[in-house]
């Protein structure tokens, strides 16, 4: 599929790639160890956790 | 090139927004936020919400309040296993024990009254299916939950078990009634 | 020794690391196998849901209904997930899989753990139905054969992101992820919290099931159980989404509408989807409105959006795709002239379709708090994840594999008849099945459950006559959606043993250097879609035939949301 491409391996790269940075959320996309941390940091806190607080929570029957 | 290879762009991020998925983003949103929206409406102009009021209990302590309380509101037996029937005075509480494989006890409800029913099990999980109004509602053990009902239609209703607890699980099922 | 075989696929261009290609094939096996054994299972369910047949003693029933989900949603599916992480991983980006080894371990575990538990089950004294709920107990090997599974895919997970560290440092890509290999990253990182609850929640089981521990809470159970339970779901979504849109590029050459728009539903689910595990307690007591609304709509259904997104970026691009190619004429020429003869592709058609209409517009409904009270634990429930996991993650992996025979078998797919009706068979089976549950669940139907009838119980329920014609006609199209699982297992079983084989180049080590990806040819800055390609789609909309559906589905949703409002409110008062 790419192998029309120029063969120019590990090649050098262009300059006018050079000139703007990638913006943070295309990073943040590109990160898939930040993207696991988020995945699982969002529910233990927010489903689990705070689930668990309310149970424990729960008074005693008079 | 597609999907299944890197996108070709170096920084796809700024791609402006196509009209077509602009265009439905904003509609999806805005019904998203209206369904948000239709639950904490619900619970202040609705007329049907769960109870949050529950508590911590065992098994012991809360069959023994429901026997108590049965033996002074019972009004008549049935069935060979002679369940009792109570009719718990309005406005008052009412206690419903779920356990293997049989609510006790009966319930007489008067329309239009509002009623305090306790639920708890005393072993698994069971299910409160009351039919055919379609109110389902889950009984764990250890836990008293107490919700609130205003029976609205006079009639034999049935209660069934629809979590599955066991070899009989289809089998426990009991009756309450609503009476003018 | 690495391994550094590789062999390129002729007709794709698809290239396959020796290692990654055995065990995409050993994990699509052990899929399709747990497949027929639950498939088998199923109609022995079904037939006893069937009031007029009724097969089953009421024992064997609950322990085959035990199997059936723990074969299906856990073995079939789970499986078939590690091989699509694989692919997605591997052969996507042209990279060696890591750690073979351990890859291998997870795979060995997974079968050993699967094995175990269905031992476990068919000994007859763990019918305690793949949920488990405490405190009914299973016999220890029922939970330690979970454990052992759950450890096993956590090791794949690993494996497939280890992979993708390979594939960066030995650049066999440039830039950014394929947008499919992401939708894997996205249902990777899910499972990764799938498994953990799962341990967190089974380990205390099986202690408490061997004595170590005395007691385990119900309600604390329940809740870590569906961090689990529940999740799995969304690790479906995920993978199905992601095979849409690899199906989309492969069929039609399909190109994302956007990158950013695709890829950030794909963050929303990241950050959004499992909180709707939540979902699941809805009826129960002790957990606030507060925990309850918050977890139930992920947070404002904002991964509700995202399915929302995908659902009309998936067809989106392929109508721009068909549009490119003179599919231009009226709103829907470029549907008509799709191949609908392609298993591949009406397979994944049907798949999101299905999806959408039936299983995510049921499953928001009674995902609603209040809502839930007129459905919690009927058989509506199932109707509603079998639109899910069946019509949409089940057919969408039967799609692919139509694909994965040739290029990953190397074998013609026989009766090539059968396999072009098969997607309508089992999607429109499961489709009809699905919905007359629901229709029963209304009624009040209990979900597993072996004798609605209440036979010889003075206390029992007379359903009304509609219930049981409902769940008549859910056996018959459930036995329609049975022989078209039945096809799709002649099919793959006879393709991959039997086929005719396809004579391609073998493997043949490449070097670090020869395995990096050429430097491409990149645009800096993606453009819109329409820039490129001006003159295609009606008044400035290039997908004007997706965005009607879109409007259908969404008129769709709309007026069942608020039906069963209406119908919550003839209820008797609840506070
Ligand atoms: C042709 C195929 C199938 C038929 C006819 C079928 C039929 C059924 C029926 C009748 C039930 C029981 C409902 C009840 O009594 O509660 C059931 C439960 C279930 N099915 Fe299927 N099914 C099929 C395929 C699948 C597939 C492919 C999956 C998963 C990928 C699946 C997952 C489940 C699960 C998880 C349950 C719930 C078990 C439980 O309540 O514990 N089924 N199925
Ligand atoms: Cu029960
Ligand atoms: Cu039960």
């Amino acid at each position: 599929m790419n192998d029309k491409v120029a063969p120019n391996l590990l090649g050098t790269i262009e300059d006018d790639e050079l000139d703007e940075p990638i913006p943070a959320m295309q990073q943040l996309l590109d990160n898939p160890f930040l993207l696991l941390f988020i995945g699982v940091a969002m529910p233990t806190v927010l489903y689990v956790i705070w689930g668990v607080m309310e149970i424990v929570s729960i008074p005693m029957a008079k | 090139m597609s999907a299944i290879e890197p996108p070709v762009e170096r920084i796809w991020w700024k791609q402006p927004l196509d009209r077509v998925e602009g265009t439905w983003i904003v509609i999806a949103f805005v019904w998203c936020i209206v369904m948000f929206v239709m639950m904490p409406y619900w619970h202040i102009y609705g007329k049907q919400n769960l109870s949050n009021e529950a508590y911590r209990t065992t098994a012991e302590a809360y069959l023994k309040k429901a026997t108590e309380s049965a033996e002074k509101t019972t009004v008549r037996t049935e069935t060979d296993l002679k369940i009792p029937v109570v009719h718990p005075a309005p406005g008052g509480d009412a206690y419903l024990v779920a356990r293997l494989w049989q609510w006790w006890p009966m319930l007489e409800l008067e329309e239009g009254k509002t009623y305090r029913i306790h639920l708890a099990s005393m072993d698994f999980l069971h299910g409160f299916s009351l039919q055919p109004e379609n109110i389902n509602i889950q009984v764990h053990p250890g836990y008293e939950h107490i919700v609130t009902v205003t029976p609205t239609r006079a009639g034999t209703y049935s209660i069934i078990c629809n979590e599955y607890c066991g070899i009989n699980h289809h089998t426990m099922a009991s009756k309450l009634y609503v009476v003018k | 020794m690495i391994n550094r075989n590789f062999r390129t696929d002729p007709a794709t261009g698809l290239v396959f690391h020796e290692t990654a290609e055995k065990l995409i094939r050993a994990n699509a096996v052990a899929a399709v196998v747990s497949l027929l054994v639950g498939g088998i299972l199923a109609f022995f369910v079904i037939m006893t849901r069937w009031p007029a047949v009724h097969l089953l003693p009421a024992d064997w029933f609950y322990l085959v209904l035990t199997a059936h989900g723990v074969d299906m949603l856990v073995l079939w599916i789970i499986f078939f997930e590690i091989a699509v992480l694989y692919f997605a991983g591997c052969v996507l980006l042209k990279c060696r899989l890591a750690a073979p080894k351990w890859a291998w371990t997870g795979f060995w575990l997974m079968v050993i753990g699967g094995i175990m538990n269905n031992v476990a089950v068919f000994r007859g004294d763990s019918s305690v139905m793949f949920t488990s709920y405490v405190p009914m107990g299973a016999h220890p090997a029922f939970y330690l054969g979970l454990i052992l599974f759950a450890v096993g895919a956590l090791i794949g997970c690993f494996v497939f992101l280890g992979s993708l560290v390979v594939a960066k440092s030995e650049k066999t890509y440039n830039g950014s992820l394929p947008l499919v290999t992401f939708g894997a990253v996205v249902a990777c990182i899910i499972a990764v919290f799938t498994i953990a609850s799962g341990a967190i929640i089974l380990i205390p089981t099986f202690l408490w099931s061997v004595g170590l521990i005395p007691t385990i809470d119900s309600l604390m159970y329940k809740t870590v159980w569906w961090a689990f339970g529940h999740s799995s779901q969304q690790i479906n979504v995920s993978a199905h989404v992601a095979i849409w849109y690899a199906i989309a590029a492969i069929v039609f050459g399909a190109k994302p509408m956007s990158e950013k728009v695709s890829r950030g539903a794909f963050l929303l689910y990241i950050f959004f989807l499992q909180l709707a595990s939540a979902h699941h307690l809805l009826s129960d007591p002790g957990l606030t409105s507060n925990w309850k609304i918050f977890n139930t709509s992920y947070a404002m259904y904002l991964a509700v959006l995202a399915s929302m997104v995908h659902g009309l970026t998936v067809p989106g691009a392929i109508e721009v795709a068909q549009r490119q190619k003179g599919y231009n004429r009226g709103l829907f020429e470029w549907l008509r002239k799709a191949p609908w003869g392609n298993p591949v592709f009406s397979g994944m058609f049907i798949s999101l379709v299905g999806f959408g209409f039936l299983g995510g517009i049921s499953g928001v409904m009674m995902g609603t708090e209040q809502l839930n009270l007129i459905i919690h634990n009927t058989i509506y429930v199932p109707g509603h994840f079998h639109a899910t996991v069946v019509v949409g993650t089940t057919l969408a992996f039967m799609a692919m594999t139509y694909f994965l025979i040739p290029t990953l078998f190397r074998r013609e797919i026989m009766f090539p008849k059968l396999a072009k009706w098969q997607p309508y068979l089992f999607g429109l089976g499961m489709s009809g099945f699905a919905l007359f549950m629901m229709g029963a669940g209304t009624l009040g139907v209990p979900r597993r459950h072996w004798d609605m009838t209440f036979a010889g119980n003075p206390l029992g329920y007379e359903f009304a006559g509609t219930a049981y014609l409902m769940m008549g006609l859910t056996a018959i199209c459930g036995l329609i959606a049975i022989i078209g699982g039945g096809a799709y297992l002649l099919i793959t079983v006879g393709s991959v043993f039997f086929g005719k084989k396809i004579d391609v180049p073998e493997y043949r080590t490449l070097t670090l250097r020869e395995g990096a990806a050429p430097r491409p040819v990149r645009q800096p800055v993606a453009v819109a879609i329409g820039a490129h390609h001006g003159n295609i789609g009606i008044a400035g909309f290039v997908a004007p035939g997706t965005f009607t559906l879109a409007m259908v589905f969404l008129v769709a949703f709309v007026l069942y949301y608020f039906v069963n409002w209406k119908y919550l409110s003839t209820v008797w008062p609840l506070s």
